[in-house]
């Protein structure tokens, strides 16, 4: 072996800092290339909770005020704070396995000596850097218009500031699992829309969970939907205790280590059947 | 000296789904689904030594593909026994991935929106490579395929021949010693082919790497493989030097004569394949080739004669026929 491969046996951490590192800098310098087009799809997904703030203050005020004990300034700071969580938690889909797959795209990643599964976290954790920016100016606009109330200690926006991550990283597992489906079937999107379905109904997505029916609540804190959504939204909205917010710390750590097993047994098995189909 | 490549009775099966045309097919096949078993490469065996470049010729099909990326883990073999580097490719680690490259003459690997220059910091990244090693090989490959201008333009910019040399730049920065090149010169002007051609003598002479090359363009073979491995149906029908294809294959030699006052009938003399003015070209029996000159010769007023073996594009095409007569 030549003295330049030997060479780059060396530093395995540091290498992954490295390439994480420049992945993410080439990310960012993409996000702000086509920054018009990422601000345009950021106000597309506002209109969402702006829907769910509207209806819930409306019903609130009809209801004297409250809703459960939840006040329209308790919403606007919920679906704001929603409004950031929501666009950290976009990760690489299903559908984004199946295009990889179909187009050939996954070959030339195989062929690196770097688990896809890297440029995928590495990709979309430095567009993030790239929606924060972007996403100040319309937090403070919504900030404005609804008037939220918030009441925050400096952990909540320690707890919040690591659970934005924790929540980005249960989804992109989740989501990778699912897409080594596409490595048996071409179609994975009916599948894809039912993990979608029980994610709008236990995460906290459609609704802050204190509403929905006490079983619901209790069955979602055993699934990992709701430490994706709900979870980091109170974290800054809610008033969690100390231990509350380590407990749920701890519940992503456990919820991420599921998702990388599920991901790295699934993996195993579905990249014998890779068939490189278009190339 | 271990081989730098081996290749023991290697084989891809895939299932390929099956169905009639029509809605009563599509329905049958929603309760019943028929599969049809191909084998893309079928028990094949070969080696090639470190330092070596090889040709891989087939028609579409054939499994050359197939096989590259079975040699270079992209594929998991259905049966038989590789070893690159003494690697086995399928297990995909990083010691062996870090020292081979695929290069698919179709395939963009490049980030498609951002000048190449920041692909090739991204490879030096997935590859370790030491900054201090990495800028001098960029420089060197760059100047190489000269497209300094080139690398700092978004790759959706460049044209197919442009993209094609950033792409190759971009697969050699680690500096493989096993080098895959499937149909690398696809679809490129016939300037661009010969200095991917010359590109590719030169890396190889310089750095003693080992080359796999498929190719439909036969100038590619000759200009850079001695030896060729010939495949159809996933089964090798040929391995050995460029030379002895034709000696193997073709049971004809052409002969190339120009006659001193016009070319009369020549056809007593064997198959008239061409015929340009005074200038004909004739196809004989190889055993019948000395004789059929000598006869020329002293028969004839003749002003030029070529006796060559057949274009190395008819003796594969008759490689291929054979194969499907039997």
């Amino acid at each position: 072996m030549s003295d330049f491969a030997l060479r780059q046996e060396a530093g395995g951490l540091r290498s992954l800092v490295d390439f994480y590192v420049t992945t993410m800098r080439t990310s960012i310098q993409q996000g702000f290339q086509y920054r018009a087009a990422h601000y345009m799809y950021m106000l597309g997904m506002v209109a969402e909770p702006v829907i769910y703030l509207v209806v819930w203050s409306t019903i609130a005020e009809q209801s004297g005020g409250s809703v459960n004990g939840l006040t329209p300034g308790y919403f606007a700071a919920y679906y704001i704070v929603w409004t950031l969580v929501r666009n950290m938690n976009i990760v690489f889909t299903p559908y984004g396995w199946e295009w990889r797959i179909r187009e050939g795209e996954l070959s030339g990643q195989l062929l690196r000596p770097l688990h896809p599964i890297h440029h995928d976290l590495a990709w979309f954790a430095g567009w993030k850097v790239v929606v924060i920016v972007l996403w100040l100016p319309i937090a403070v606009a919504l900030s404005l218009l609804f008037d939220p109330t918030f009441d925050v200690r400096p952990i909540e926006i320690v707890v919040f500031a690591i659970a934005i991550w924790g929540a980005y990283l249960i989804r992109s597992f989740n989501q990778s699992a699912l897409g080594m489906i596409t490595f048996w079937t071409t179609r994975v999107g009916a599948i894809f829309q039912l993990y979608i379905m029980f994610e709008l109904l236990l995460s906290g997505r459609l609704v802050p969970l204190q509403l929905m029916p006490n079983w619901v609540e209790t069955l979602a804190w055993f699934l990992p939907f709701r430490w994706t959504f709900f979870f980091p939204i109170q974290a800054l909205v809610g008033d969690l205790s100390d231990q509350e917010l380590l407990v749920g710390l701890a519940m992503q750590v456990f919820w991420i280590c599921v998702g990388i097993l599920i991901f790295s047994l699934a993996w195993r098995k579905a990249i014998r059947r890779y068939s490189a189909v278009a190339g | 000296m271990e081989p730098a490549v081996h290749v023991e009775g290697l084989l891809k099966v895939f299932d390929v789904p099956e169905r009639d045309e029509g809605l009563k097919a599509a329905t049958k096949s929603l309760v019943r689904r028929k599969t049809r078993e191909v084998r893309a490469v079928d028990g094949i065996s070969f080696e090639v030594a470190p330092g070596e470049i090889v040709g891989f010729l087939g028609p579409n099909g054939a499994g050359k593909t197939t096989t590259l990326k079975m040699l270079s883990g992209l594929l998991y073999p259905s049966g038989g026994d590789a070893r690159v580097l003494g690697h086995v490719p399928s297990k995909r680690e990083r010691a062996f991935l870090s020292r081979i490259a695929l290069v698919m003459g179709n395939r963009n690997q490049l980030q498609w929106d951002l000048p190449a220059l920041d692909s090739y910091e991204l490879n030096r990244a997935i590859y370790r490579i030491p900054r201090e090693d990495f800028v001098p090989v960029r420089d060197e490959l760059i100047e190489l395929l000269e497209i300094g201008d080139l690398v700092r333009k978004p790759v959706r910019q460049l044209s197919l021949g442009e993209r094609m040399k950033a792409e190759i730049v971009g697969s050699l920065l680690h500096r493989p010693q096993v080098l895959f090149l499937d149909e690398p010169t696809i679809g490129l002007d016939v300037t661009m082919q010969k200095r991917i051609r010359e590109f590719v003598a030169r890396y190889r002479q310089r750095h003693e790497a080992t080359v796999m090359l498929t190719s439909h363009y036969m100038a590619d073979v000759e200009a850079l493989c001695e030896r060729v491995v010939v495949i159809h149906h996933g089964r090798i029908l040929f391995d050995g030097h460029l030379s002895e294809l034709s000696d193997t294959f073709a049971a004809w030699k052409t002969i190339a004569v120009a006659l001193e006052n016009g070319a009369g009938d020549l056809s007593g003399y064997g198959e008239v394949v061409h015929r340009d003015g005074d200038l004909v070209t004739l196809r004989v029996p190889k055993a019948e080739t000395a004789r059929v000159t000598a006869r020329l010769l002293a028969e004839q007023e003749v002003l030029d004669l070529n006796v060559e073996d057949p274009p190395i594009e008819d003796v594969i095409e008759l490689v291929f026929a054979q194969e499907a007569s039997e």
